[in-house]
């Protein structure tokens, strides 16, 4: 047996180290190491609340929308607010925009050019590859144009992006009018001919009609679709085998996302063997067995957590805690929040091959697909002249959680306020559960989990295999540990 | 004096990501017109790494670094995004770079004092920022500041092997142009000393306040004040706005299209300042004595505030009073009653 240390993984977002235990070709044992500490739950203790929607939203540059709105989904609930129909949609809005948008920059920016590597070059696809270059291959080049017109929809309700401070717990802070919505409108449509043109070479509304696995593969063999970026990714993916990499825990959490009226679009839940059940948020609980942190005597609940440095702290690994569902190891992303709410391709890629490195990018692709005609929907579902921003007194004394589905999946804050302050605050993000390390029971997180049985090359000291497998999860490492 | 057709030396660049978020990179991404490639392109700059775009990173990176140290492979522009973490006590442990059990804080330094111009991207890398906020515990500082105060990690004396000051381009995050904009400038030679300010920012970005080209500026002009969010009055009086005090051309080069916090419908919280992320009142109220905001206006006399603000208090249009406590616009502007000169 040998040990391989892989790292720093470019393409990800933040530092991500993994440890590899190698032996025959293949890893035995993953061990992931976030290995940025940086601090957030020790800075806002003793700030007023509302200061979270200011500090929340700079944990992550990259999902730092999600990061805002369960700030200001924590706040209302400690204030006794429900957003106006408006701001809601404006909040859903702004949410989906990030979260479309990272998925594209996911596939377009961290995870194609993975085919365009050298070590691909004796393949019969590779020139084809080429087109997905890093940092300024074609594909990149007509990609980047049209992320940042979409964008504009920041611009436009949201101030900017990253780090806006609109999202407020009673809604948004830019109310709009006709023509605003007008303008939207044309964002988005921009954002569609991209993606029907270059993206999928077909409709949205075809490709989120897709049904099973048989339909899929009926669908990449069409003339457009064959000749798109994602008909490409499957052509790729199906002669490397990416289906048989990456296995997961096969326990699946999505909080729920994008509700109005109480009734969110992606179902919330738990997905495990076809089954869904109610997801109770009380069994999560972080475990500090394997993290350089205080032994908090076990796991415990995010809303009497504890995030205080131990750099000493014997058998640790990570700066990572380790979040589990009553006691499991769960996965969480875009692929989680579709087999919870029932996506019927997705659901059939899980049954018929578990979680793996091809399924995670397909369901990113299906949420874009579902998400954009979506977000034409909401914009002229909202009323000019009606409320978009509610208000009301901060409580000098509450309890709270702020329960969102970022781009990455389940994001949870947990807040407590005394005597008009945060007295503690306890940020759970996707990736701290998909790049956990190990438990106090020794199991191993989500992605060590993955990781495992990836083939190692004679003389690779960076896996390819390893890279599918661990972008395939598209982790937010700055977020992961905060 | 006109300039000549200018004349572009290719550069390499090395962008480092120490304690932040990587939005500055994310913002960066959004560059339009020209596109983020485009504008390296424009600017001959050859990337040497990036760690959200480069292909290769492992062993290679390691290599790279080596080589950059060993000066056998020139660096003309070093990037460096988030602030750097020299705890716990001293040691650096916060943020060890993967795969090297080398702290960061000594990699920057060592590629610091390889490189021709070293930049600041964003206010973590210049002056400690959000990472630093509180009671630091992570030990945090900028690569020349630490907060408001000149040190950091290089020391208030350091000079890049160009001569000048680490440049900071401050913001939380940057604003993309601001970024490619001195990249460019750099290519052409055409960035001094004189043209950084006393906080080592450019001045294309700084010599404006955030509140020129503010689009609340008749609300503040007769002091018709939003009391919450989302309302379209001035939010210097309650709302904790320091538009008048932060330098930034926010609100004349816009954000994602046509953003900016303002616009956006909240206040400008300052984050283009060294010292930002740490303040001693909450970011959405303004602090006031004797019912007059603490924080005046940038050159401003207090007397001179006082008086000119009473005088446009008594004489707010109604409309303007209307719509400020508003969401939209309730009354439109009607006719002016000047009389032109004939």
């Amino acid at each position: 047996m040998s040990r391989l240390v892989v790292g720093p993984f470019n393409r990800v977002e933040g530092d991500l180290e993994i440890k590899l235990d190698v032996a025959d070709g293949a890893v035995t044992a993953a061990y992931v190491n976030s290995p940025l500490y940086r601090g957030f739950e020790q800075i806002l203790p003793g700030k007023a609340p509302a200061d979270a929607l200011v500090y929340a939203p700079r944990i992550c540059g990259i999902c730092s929308v999600s990061q805002s709105l369960a700030a200001a989904n924590a706040l209302a609930l400690a204030q006794g607010l429900t957003p106006p129909e408006n701001g809601a949609h404006l909040q859903n809005l702004i949410l989906a925009a990030e979260t479309v948008a990272d998925h594209l920059t996911h596939f377009y920016m961290f995870f194609m050019p993975d085919f365009a590597q050298g070590v691909y070059a004796g393949e019969p696809w590779h020139e084809q590859a080429a087109r997905f270059r890093a940092m300024g291959g074609p594909a990149q080049r007509e990609f980047i144009p049209a992320r940042a017109a979409f964008l504009h929809i920041m611009g436009l309700v949201a101030g900017h992006w990253p780090h806006t401070l609109s999202l407020q717990p009673g809604g948004a802070a830019r109310a709009i009018g006709r023509p605003e919505q007008a303008r939207l409108s044309g964002i988005v449509t921009g954002l569609r001919r991209f993606l029907e043109g270059t993206l999928f070479g077909d409709s949205l509304e075809s490709v989120a009609a897709l049904s099973n696995a048989g339909a899929l593969a009926a669908w990449a063999g069409t003339e457009a679709p064959r000749q798109s970026d994602s008909g490409r990714f499957l052509a790729f993916s199906e002669a490397l085998g990416l289906e048989a990499l990456g296995h997961g825990p096969d326990l699946f959490l999505s909080y729920g996302a994008y509700a109005q009226s109480g009734v969110p679009a992606f179902a919330r839940g738990v997905y495990r063997a076809g089954t869904v059940s109610a997801l109770d948020a009380s069994a999560i609980a972080e475990d500090h067995a394997s993290s350089w942190l205080i032994r908090a005597g076990g796991p415990r609940e995010p809303s009497r957590g504890l995030t205080v440095p131990d750099a000493d702290a014997p058998d640790a690994y990570s700066w990572c805690k380790a979040p589990r569902l009553g006691g499991a190891v769960a996965e969480t992303g875009a692929l989680a929040r579709q087999l919870v709410d029932g996506h019927p391709l997705v659901r059939d890629l899980a049954a018929s091959g578990r979680a793996n490195a091809r399924s995670r990018v397909i369901a990113r692709l299906i949420e874009v697909a579902r998400l954009v005609p979506l977000m034409e929907r909401w914009i002229w579902e909202m009323r000019p002249g009606e409320p978009f921003c509610l208000h009301a007194a901060m409580p000098d004394e509450a309890r709270a959680e702020g329960l969102v589905e970022a781009a990455r999946g389940s994001l949870g804050h947990w807040l407590e306020i005394r005597k008009g302050r945060i007295f503690n605050y306890q940020i759970v993000a996707p990736t701290t559960w998909n790049f956990s390390p190990r438990d106090g029971a020794g199991q191993p997180g989500a992605c060590e989990q993955a990781l495992v049985g990836a083939a190692v090359r004679k003389g690779e000291t960076s896996p390819i295999a390893v890279q599918h497998i661990v972008r395939s999860f598209d982790p937010c490492m700055v977020c992961t540990v905060h | 004096m006109p300039l000549d057709m200018p004349v572009r030396e290719t550069q390499t660049l090395l962008w480092l990501q120490s304690g932040g978020c990587g939005g500055c990179t994310m913002s960066l991404l959004g560059a339009e017109a020209p596109d983020l490639f485009s504008a390296l392109d424009l600017a001959r700059i050859g990337v040497l790494s990036h760690p959200s775009l480069s292909a290769p990173g492992g062993a290679g990176l390691g290599d790279l670094l080596c080589r950059i140290q060993a000066r056998e492979q020139p660096l003309d522009i070093l990037c460096v995004e988030g602030a750097v973490l020299r705890g716990p006590r001293g040691s650096g442990r916060f943020h060890i770079m993967a795969g090297s059990e080398t702290p960061m804080a000594r990699i920057v330094a060592e590629m610091a004092r390889a490189a021709r111009h070293v930049i600041a991207i964003g206010s973590c890398a210049a002056y400690g920022g959000i990472t630093a906020a509180r009671d630091n515990v992570t030990e945090a500082c900028g690569l020349a500041f630490e907060g408001r105060e000149p040190g950091g990690l290089l020391g208030a004396g350091f000079r890049s092997r160009s001569g000048l000051p680490v440049i900071n381009i401050a913001g939380c995050p940057v604003h993309p142009a601001w970024v490619t904009e001195t990249l460019d400038l750099l290519s052409l030679g055409q960035l001094g000393v004189q043209d950084l300010d006393e906080s080592g920012r450019p001045r294309f970005f700084t010599e404006h306040l955030v509140h020129h080209g503010c689009p609340r500026n008749e609300y503040y002009e007769y002091k018709a004040a939003a009391h919450e969010p989302g309302q379209l009055g001035c939010l210097m009086e309650n709302l904790g706005c320091i538009g008048t005090q932060a330098h930034g051309d926010c609100n004349i080069r816009p954000w994602n299209g046509e953003g900016s916090c303002i616009r956006g419908g909240y206040p400008c919280i300052g984050c283009t300042e060294p010292g930002f992320g740490e303040r001693d009142y909450p970011y959405l109220e303004t602090p006031k004595r004797g019912g007059i905001p603490l924080g005046l206006p940038a050159d401003m006399p207090k007397a001179w505030f006082v008086a000119l603000a009473a005088l446009a208090k008594a004489a707010t249009p109604e409309r303007l009073r209307r719509n400020a406590q508003a969401e939209t616009i309730s009354r439109a502007p009607g006719a002016g009653s000047g009389k032109q000169k004939k």
